[in-house]
């Protein structure tokens, strides 16, 4: 590109000559802050227990530390409203699924209380045991997409996700875009 | 632009279009520019480039711009005795544009070779392996015409194995990425030509629309800028500037209607309330991909083509080609960031030609490529090994995801006679139509060919320096996005469905232009060579007119 180029493609940018699509990634960014910025009012689906369960879960595979896990993305409130939504017909597997757990759980650990109580060690070893199951995958899934699908969908909080993954949502960029092209003497 | 034409159903159109797809798109626009009445029927719905979002798990995850098959099924079976299951077996863009609106945007053309492998390298047992009856020189000037039309950056001549050009790519070519960097470092080093990928998308502004703003989401997306040059953006709005345009969305057909003479004169369509409309024409023009397009002439049946429409052959529907190629991937030292911008900026077809010493028939084009938004890399992109849940999973996640890249193989697929696509005899789509039923499996010359590419892959990776190197395995063989050779091009109606301008052997007023009249697959991504083919169809059409 050409210093021209690069000034005419400013102005049309600034300018909307071409349309309307400056706009609409403002708004598309601005969706996204707005989304990540605010959290959802409540759980729909899930009571507090099954909630406290699912979210312990979300968080051993996704532990918060020195960076936002799942528990600050709010995993819990994306997989909530998925429940209600689009994978409306997964509740079976969350119902049948906490069961199994809260069964597994008595066997592993005879008078605790929660999978959310028990302590870290509990938990990883408990989820060691039922690592290969599709409840454990679909949880799985669930708080990766609660974690890293875009904020909107009530997950993915202050972008904690992305974050994590050094993902830039400007979703518009110019070069050099990464260490070995900024090398490049012509990159 | 003048508001679109709305043409009664009864009166006759000149071309009734069916898909609107890459071919779809290049023939509306061509047709109705040289003055002709066109109606387009495209089942999926027309989105505003505005509608487009950066949104995976509604994209790409739920599939919202390819086809549904909840409602349309699939069923698969590998061999003509097995029993078909319901399964997703073939994914196609489904919305006006089409394929074109969601694709990479490689835009690579057939090399000279590509049309006479059969000659070249001889028979290949299991295979149905043939000549194609037209060459590269009668292609040229439609794919410069294509490059030009809709937008094609690249550099011309930097690819030692490309057959001769006439004219330049209209676009320099877009900047490179880290991984082309690295791609290119470890290739030169092998002795290898890498070079910089020619793509539909607009490296500057083309033609009133804008440059690419590098946003990363050209694969399984489609561009809210428009600067990827879909049927949508870029040929679209021309073929609706002439008034003799008419686009019909979310219109379902079901049927085309022949004449007592033998003649096509129209096609039935199921509309978005489900109503039946019949729609007449002079002319029908099937673009509906090389899956979709046998399936409607097979349900076209009629009493003077009772085993399907221009099937006297009986090859409608045989020979179907797949995609096919591994992923090997690295990771390096610094970051590459490599989600930024469109997907791969360096290619290398080095190991595109067959080589009988190799020992099994086949080729590939590599490209250096981001391959995993941020939630499928959590789900699915780490080394197997690695942790998939806790603290070092989550550690995984941070280091990988912006060091790493993929290096892609695009590779032969053998036509089989046996791997077609045929009428579900029992299973129904939404509509009450036959599911579409795929027949398939990999000639083992392909798999052999996906293999030894693999290892040049990783050598590449290797001398570009990552710090470690890891592949797929064959599993991720399975659901096609490239769809050809179901209606073969040729010269004789014994042989092939279409002749070498595109007009089925059986019906003077039927053309079939997309990847079905492929004779064979070439080294995948197809869109281009879909395109050039299309204008020469245009092009024959209106010079006989």
């Amino acid at each position: 590109m050409t210093g021209d180029d690069r000034a005419l493609s400013r102005r049309l940018w600034l300018g909307g000559l071409l349309g309307a699509w400056p706009a609409v990634l403002a708004a598309q960014h601005h969706a996204h802050h707005a989304a990540s910025a605010t959290a959802p009012a409540a759980l729909a689906f899930f009571d507090a227990s099954a909630a406290a369960e699912v979210e312990a879960l979300a968080s051993v595979i996704l532990p918060s530390g020195a960076t936002p896990g799942a528990r600050e993305a709010g995993a819990i409130y994306f997989i909530d409203r998925a429940l209600l939504t689009f994978d409306r017909d997964k509740q079976p597997l969350y119902r049948d699924g906490l069961a199994a757990l809260a069964k597994s759980r008595l066997e592993h650990f005879p008078g605790s209380h929660s999978f959310a109580s028990l302590d870290a060690a509990q938990q990883v070893a408990l989820v060691h045991a039922i690592e290969s199951t599709l409840f454990f995958e679909l949880v799985r899934f669930h708080t990766l997409a609660g974690f890293l699908a875009d904020p909107s969908y009530g997950g993915n909080r202050n972008l904690a996700g992305w974050r994590l993954l050094g993902f830039d949502d400007s979703f518009h960029f110019e070069p050099p875009f990464g260490y070995y092209d900024a090398q490049e003497p012509n990159g | 632009m003048p508001p679109q034409p709305s043409f009664l159903p009864r009166d006759p159109v000149d071309f009734l279009i069916v898909g609107a797809g890459a071919a779809g798109g290049v023939m509306a626009a061509e047709l109705s520019t040289a003055g002709f009445s066109v109606v387009v029927l495209e089942q999926g719905p027309h989105h505003r480039p505005q509608d487009f979002r950066h949104d995976e798990l509604g994209v790409s995850f739920h599939a919202a711009l390819t086809n549904d098959t909840r409602l349309r099924p699939n069923t698969f079976r590998k061999t003509e005795s097995g029993a078909a299951v319901t399964r997703r077996a073939i994914e196609y863009g489904c919305m006006v544009g089409g394929g074109s609106v969601h694709f990479t945007a490689n835009y690579w053309r057939f090399h000279a070779s590509d049309f006479h492998e059969r000659s070249l390298y001889g028979a290949v047992g299991g295979s149905t392996l043939a000549d194609w009856p037209i060459a590269y020189d009668d292609l040229e000037p439609f794919y410069t015409r294509a490059e030009w039309d809709i937008g094609v950056s690249g550099l011309g001549g930097s690819n030692p194995f490309d057959a001769p050009r006439s004219r330049p790519y209209p676009l320099p070519p877009m900047p490179v990425k880290s991984s082309g960097v690295l791609f290119e470092r470890g290739a030169r080093k092998l002795g290898l030509h890498p070079y910089p990928a020619p793509v539909a998308v607009l490296s500057r502004n083309f033609n009133g629309r804008p440059a690419c703003v590098h946003c990363g989401f050209c694969e399984s997306f489609g561009c809210e800028v428009g600067a990827k040059s879909s049927s949508l953006a870029a040929l679209f709005p021309r073929a609706l500037k002439t008034g003799r345009c008419e686009i019909r969305p979310d219109s379902y057909v079901r049927k085309i209607q022949t004449g007592p003479d033998g003649r096509v004169n129209g096609a039935v369509y199921f509309d978005k309330a489900k109503r039946e409309v019949f729609q007449r024409a002079r002319n029908v023009v099937v673009c509906a991909n090389g899956a979709e397009t046998p399936r409607l002439l097979l349900m076209s049946r009629s009493a003077k083509f009772p085993d399907g429409l221009a099937n006297s052959s009986g090859l409608v529907g045989k020979n179907l080609m797949f995609d096919c190629g591994l992923a090997a991937r690295g990771i390096f030292e610094h970051p590459l960031n490599d989600y930024k911008s469109i997907e791969a900026t360096r290619v290398l077809h080095d190991f595109y030609a067959a080589d009988p010493a190799r020992g099994f028939y086949g080729g590939g084009g590599l490209d250096a490529r981001f391959d995993w938004y941020p939630l499928a890399f959590a789900v699915d992109g780490l080394p197997s090994g690695l942790p998939r849940w806790g603290p070092a999973f989550k550690d995984a996640l941070a280091e990988y995801f912006p060091r790493m890249m993929t290096v892609l193989a695009h590779t032969t697929c053998l036509p089989r006679e046996s791997n077609s696509i045929s009428l579900d005899p029992n299973v129904k789509d939404a509509w009450g139509l036959p599911a579409l039923r795929v027949t398939f499996d990999y000639h083992p010359d392909d798999i052999k060919n996906c293999w030894w590419l693999l290892e040049r892959q990783k050598e590449i990776l290797d001398a570009a320096g990552a710090r470690k190197v890891w592949t797929d395995d064959l599993s991720v063989l399975g659901v096609s996005r490239h769809l050809m050779g179901t209606c073969r091009m040729g010269r004789d109606p014994k042989t092939s469905v279409v002749d070498t301008f595109h007009r089925a052997h059986d019906v003077p007023n039927l053309y079939i232009v997309d990847g079905s009249s492929f004779v064979t697959s070439a080294r995948q991504q197809p869109t281009c060579t879909i395109q050039a083919l299309a204008y020469r169809a245009a092009d024959a059409i209106v010079r006989a007119r």
